[in-house]
């Protein structure tokens, strides 16, 4: 199976943040890469939502969703800033 | 149109299917009524949730087809292997009940407030629904915004929204490419999307053109890195992945 | 409360002669979905080995011809993911964990299956020995194909299918239990599918 990007996580995303979060600029904790998130890689088809780096596979962001409550990691986040901007 | 996208809480509401339309043998449009939409983007997706008589629920991302300002629509591709989409595009129909919530999204959008830019548009299969809510919605505004589509299909039969790209007016140039079979006497592009054929069909690098690529993963990744080679500044190049063969 | 969607009723397609073979809240898909957390690892064969480990040090590991000269066994398992699809009567070709354990000495009582690409999973030792867990690298017939594993993944078909971890290259043994991948993020420690133990606590 074909990896998803981040666009595919936007809804899961606005879920957990309240706010569109596809346009938001994340920086990798492991190579430092910063990229656009709807530019990272997603995979969505296992036991819970992964989100990696671009540039270095790296995990970003692990999101698990049990009933209505999330759990989501976001160690291999070195900083994510929501003032991304759109076209 | 611009700023109608409203954002914050996203929740589920039910629409009603109005209209089932046949796009091509495995691919429909599913136009809702959505009494509590807020309105949407060009480019923008929604969330669909299925839910079983015994509570089991099965949730999907979709393009939205239509244009800020019209019905929502969606245009559903059916995988062989699916779960979601031969349920979208088999059992629905007109009357039934849609979960959805959106709009999703404000990465690969097009809103039409710049009127000069150049728009590359380039899909891959069903990867031409969200261009094409790109495309009306730049009619509906009466943009003169220039506009080249590429659009990759396995054969004409399998073009999506074929009369309405056909009828497209002055402005908008439709470049098909056949990967798997052409019809006789075809003169059009043969074979997949690839770096020789950008150059010749995607407007050149100093036109400064913003281009929008959607399509299946690996699809996206070639056009993509084409387009970095022949100069495009990849901030310039939009891309939304849909996966391999059989996502859902 | 969500409306039910007329005509929806999953994947499911369970003939009444096979329910008693599957889990609760599982249903019967006759493909072979493929999940992943991550980009598929492509290995050579000549660069690839099985290791055990023990505090930190390998034990014993085997090339992946030395693997091959291993006895070997024909196994039929029916397999359950906790995304909710079980299949039955999956065939695989495989070499035993026990095969490979009683190589080594160890009093171990846990372990941790170590991949390519970085995955883990934990299972008790009394999990993976006496004729319950293999090291598969056939499917069908057909060497096992990158997406579902390939070379080899562990298989462990009395437990949810995340604890037979793809691309499997070794199991780190442990006196004490660890959360694999999946399991720090909330998924049960052991993962029984007759019990539901999806989630911790279950």
């Amino acid at each position: 199976m074909d990896d998803l990007d981040g666009n595919a996580m936007g809804g899961l995303m606005q879920e957990i943040f309240g706010v569109e979060m596809t346009t938001a600029i994340e920086t990798c904790a492991h190579c430092g890469n910063a990229a656009v998130v709807a530019e990272t890689a997603v995979y969505l088809r296992g036991p819970g939502a992964v989100m990696r780096c671009p540039t270095c596979t790296n995990i970003l962001m692990v999101v698990v969703r049990r009933q209505d409550m999330h759990c989501v990691d976001m160690q291999g986040i070195a900083s994510l800033s929501p003032a991304g901007q759109t076209a | 149109m611009a700023g109608t996208a409203v954002r914050g809480r996203l929740t589920w509401q039910v629409s009603a299917v109005t209209a089932l339309i046949d796009e091509t043998a495995s691919v429909k449009t599913i136009e809702l009524q959505a009494p509590d939409w807020a309105g949407h983007l060009a480019g923008q997706h929604l969330d669909v949730r299925l839910t079983a008589e015994d509570g089991y629920r099965a949730e999907r991302s979709y393009s939205i087809a239509s244009a800020p300002g019209e019905p929502v629509a969606l245009t559903v591709e059916r995988l062989e292997d699916g779960e979601v989409s031969p349920y979208l595009t088999e059992e629905l129909r007109p009357g039934d009940d849609l979960e959805i919530r959106g709009p999703v999204g404000g990465y690969f959008v097009w809103d039409g407030d710049d009127s000069v830019t150049p728009l590359m548009l380039i899909a891959g299969g069903s990867g031409v629904v969200p261009l094409r809510s790109i495309l009306r919605h730049r009619s509906n505004l009466r943009s003169t915004v220039p506009v080249r589509l590429l659009y990759s299909a396995r054969s004409l039969a399998d073009v999506i929204y074929r009369d309405e790209l056909d009828q497209e007016g002055a402005g908008v140039e439709v470049i098909y490419t056949l990967t798997r079979q052409q019809p006789q006497g075809w003169t059009g592009h043969r074979g997949r999307v690839d770096k020789s054929m950008l150059s010749e069909v995607a407007w050149p690098p100093d036109q400064q053109a913003i281009a929008y690529v959607c399509g299946p993963t690996p699809f996206v990744e070639t056009v993509a890195s084409s387009l970095v080679g022949l100069g495009y500044p990849a901030q310039r190049v939009k891309t939304e992945r849909f996966g391999g063969i059989g996502g859902s | 409360m969500s409306p039910i969607s007329r005509g929806f009723h999953g994947r499911r397609r369970e003939p009444a002669e096979q329910s008693s073979r599957v889990p609760p809240g599982q249903y019967v898909t006759q493909d072979f979905p493929v999940l992943s957390a991550g980009p598929t690892p492509r290995t050579a064969l000549d660069n690839w080995s099985f290791s055990i480990r023990q505090s930190g040090n390998t034990s014993k590991s085997w090339t992946w011809s030395e693997l091959q000269d291993l006895p070997v066994e024909d196994v039929t398992a029916d397999i359950h993911c906790v995304t909710r699809w079980s299949k039955l009567d999956t065939r695989w070709r495989a070499v035993s964990v026990d095969t490979l354990l009683a190589q080594v000495e160890h009093n171990a009582r846990y372990v941790l299956a170590f991949c390519d690409g970085g995955y883990t999973t934990n299972l008790p030792l009394a999990d993976v020995t006496a004729g319950q867990a293999w090291v598969a690298f056939d499917y069908d017939g057909e060497p096992l194909a990158p997406e579902h594993g390939g070379p080899a993944r562990l298989l462990v078909p009395h437990l949810y299918f995340w604890k037979s971890a793809k691309w499997v290259r070794g199991l780190e043994l442990l006196d004490k239990d660890e959360p694999g991948f999946w399991e720090t993020y909330g998924y049960n420690m052991y993962g029984d599918p007759w019990r539901e133990q999806r989630y911790a606590g279950d």
